[in-house]
């Protein structure tokens, strides 16, 4: 009987265990080894093992433009996602129960929209022919249309609509927890509503901030469609490189190669930043 | 005028009234027990004191001062909270310099007087802990001091003992009034508890529905309850539905004696279960021991009367003469039963 129940745990996780190795595991190897071959131009995938691909990446100029391109938008799109997530998130608590459930699907609006016809939309309004372009020019307050699409700009713009609700859920979950005497308390001792924003709302959800802010940036970073529609050839990030170096150039070590620098620079960002957060603020996390 | 002066406070929600009326004066150095059932709008009103809740009619004066339209910041009261509501991720010593910070007191005077605080409330070594670190008590001693620190005119405590166990509760409580009256704080508390309001308070002001049922000192209010619900929230009491006529009450076929003014009529007629008293002759009315029960300090007894179910209790001096299935007579002095006008 003992023995059984020891057991249940296993059996209970074992799908899901198996589920995780077969499809997201195995892959994940499968192309770290792709990257240690080397490519045979007009042959592709050759024979043995080379670390030439890593080296490539390490030496050219080209690729580290794309990385700093890549990591300084998701950094911004990160912090913009803060800036703009977390007082969403308090004042949706503050709602009343109607209200927030209204304010909530707004939220989630854009999760809910697939990713091609969001960012068509957002093409739509970026263009140079496009709704905001003509109506700023309509209005006379510019002379030709401002260059939204392809620019850095635009896709941390596009990023950021998308993610948020990311950040609010997750700071949401934060204040859920919140004792809300304590603002109480604050202003009773005289605290007015900045300070007790600052001071006392704030350092309670960094848990859900620092949540927010990993799946944000994680997800930023490795985005796909956004870059790819908004920023165009013109404005390469990591994932669409390695998309191009697959597709276009065919050389698939090279791109296998791209893939796992990206992921390894995500761990190693998010794991510390995790760590030194965590240890900063020891006292919210217990 | 008396210090702090709340004066025909009312507080409605839409149709629902939380507060139909509370008007009550606190004395300087005063401490004030405002005690009820849940839902009797003992919280709102202290809410309404504290500012944050805003009063639907009424007002509330400290010191001469209408603080009625002051925000909760600039109020300047020491409140305890049932929860703490200490702030999680400040040590104990920035908890208790939260609001002398807030008053920009200097960094030395805020050092200080700190200090001072958490000697008060002997937490000295506990400074550099955070709130999770330490117990209920210590907790309940640090929201004390942060309130204390900034020398509130009057001190509001929100059921400050009710997330303690029994045990711990009647030190503290012990702790809170000699404190309270060292410092000679006024001091507005709430409270469900009975036996903590007769313990810590000078004055009782039991609510009930939204309005003041009685007010008196807790000896005051346990002696001379002014209705059935005075004399069963506040102790025990067995409570008669019988007709006064001249200086007996009729409960059922039943006189009782009776010493009131009390005009002729329907009353309660009220006595408490340490009064009643068994004997032999001259007895008031006969029962039948149903349940006797051991309470350590005293034995608890169930009797079935013609006035209908009676307790009794009785200091437990050994072994009780009289068992369960006995008849007995009771007896209890004219004094001892408070007769009162039905008020429904």
């Amino acid at each position: 009987m003992q023995e059984r129940q020891n057991l249940l745990p296993v059996w209970l996780s074992a799908p899901g265990a198996l589920a995780m190795l077969a499809f997201v595991a195995l892959p994940l190897v499968l192309t770290l080894s792709l990257s240690l071959y080397p490519f045979v131009p007009g042959v592709g995938v050759g024979e043995g093992l080379t670390v030439a691909n890593f080296a490539d990446i390490a030496k050219d100029d080209y690729f580290h433009t794309i990385f700093a391109r890549t990591f300084g938008m998701a950094l911004l799109v990160t912090a913009l996602c803060i800036a703009i997530g977390v007082p969403e998130a308090y004042v949706l608590s503050r709602l009343s129960p109607r209200w927030r459930a209204v304010s909530m699907v707004v939220v989630l609006g854009p999760l809910l929209i697939s990713v091609v016809v969001r960012t068509l939309g957002w093409a739509v309004l970026l263009g140079n022919e496009g709704v905001i372009n003509k109506s700023l020019m309509a209005m006379g307050l510019i002379q030709e249309p401002v260059r939204m699409m392809f620019t850095f700009t635009g896709v941390v713009v596009a990023l950021v609509h998308v993610l948020v609700p990311f950040m609010v859920l997750a700071v949401w979950a934060s204040l859920q927890k919140l004792d809300a005497t304590t603002e109480q308390a604050a202003e009773s001792l005289g605290a007015g509503l900045p300070t007790v924003l600052t001071r006392i709302v704030l350092p309670q959800v960094i848990p859900g901030v620092l949540s927010g802010g990993l799946i944000v940036f994680a997800l930023a970073a490795s985005a796909f469609a956004t870059p790819a529609i908004i920023g165009g050839r013109r404005l390469k990030v990591v994932p669409t490189t390695i998309y191009d170096e697959f597709l276009g150039n065919l050389n698939w070590p090279l791109g296998a190669a791209l893939a796992v620098v990206l992921v390894v620079i995500v761990l190693v960002v998010s794991l510390g930043v995790n760590r030194l957060v965590e240890r900063h603020w020891k006292q919210v996390f217990q | 005028m008396a210090f702090l002066d709340m004066q025909g406070l009312v507080k409605r929600y839409g149709d629902f009234t939380a507060v139909a009326e509370c008007s009550l004066s606190v004395e300087k150095g005063e401490f004030v027990c405002l005690l009820g059932p849940s839902g009797c709008g003992k919280t709102t009103t202290l809410q309404m004191v504290a500012g944050f809740t805003e009063p639907t009619a009424g007002r509330v004066v400290l010191d001469g001062r209408d603080i009625t339209a002051l925000p909760p910041n600039r109020r300047g009261l020491g409140i305890v909270f049932q929860s703490y509501a200490l702030f999680p991720h400040m040590t104990v010593g920035d908890n208790v310099a939260f609001g002398l910070e807030m008053q920009r007191v200097p960094v030395e005077e805020r050092r200080r007087r700190v200090a001072e605080t958490l000697e008060l409330v002997h937490l000295t070594p506990f400074a550099k802990r955070f709130p999770k670190e330490l117990s209920g008590g210590q907790r309940q001693r640090v929201a004390m001091a942060r309130a204390l620190v900034i020398h509130p005119p009057v001190l509001l405590l929100d059921e400050p003992m009710g997330a303690l166990d029994a045990k711990l509760r009647e030190d503290m409580q012990i702790e809170l009034r000699a404190l309270q009256r060292r410092l000679g704080i006024t001091t507005l508390m709430v409270t469900h508890d009975q036996a903590e309001a007769m313990t810590l308070a000078d004055r009782v002001v039991l609510m009930n529905k939204g309005r003041i049922e009685q007010l008196d000192s807790p000896f005051g209010m346990y002696e001379q309850p002014n209705g059935r619900f005075s004399s069963t929230f506040l102790g025990k009491a067995n409570v008669f539905e019988g007709r006064l006529d001249g200086s007996t009450v009729l409960v059922g076929t039943t006189c009782l004696p009776c010493n009131t003014a009390a005009a002729a009529g329907p009353v309660d007629y009220i006595v408490r279960p340490e009064k009643v008293m068994f004997t032999g002759a001259d007895a008031l009315v006969h029962g039948r021991v149903m349940a006797r029960v051991f309470l350590g300090n005293h034995w608890l007894f169930q009797l079935d009367t013609p006035l209908g179910p009676v307790q009794a209790t009785q200091v437990n001096a050994g072994l009780p003469s009289v068992a369960e299935g006995d008849s007995v007579g009771l007896t209890w002095a004219t004094e001892h039963a408070r007769v009162v006008p039905r008020s429904h």
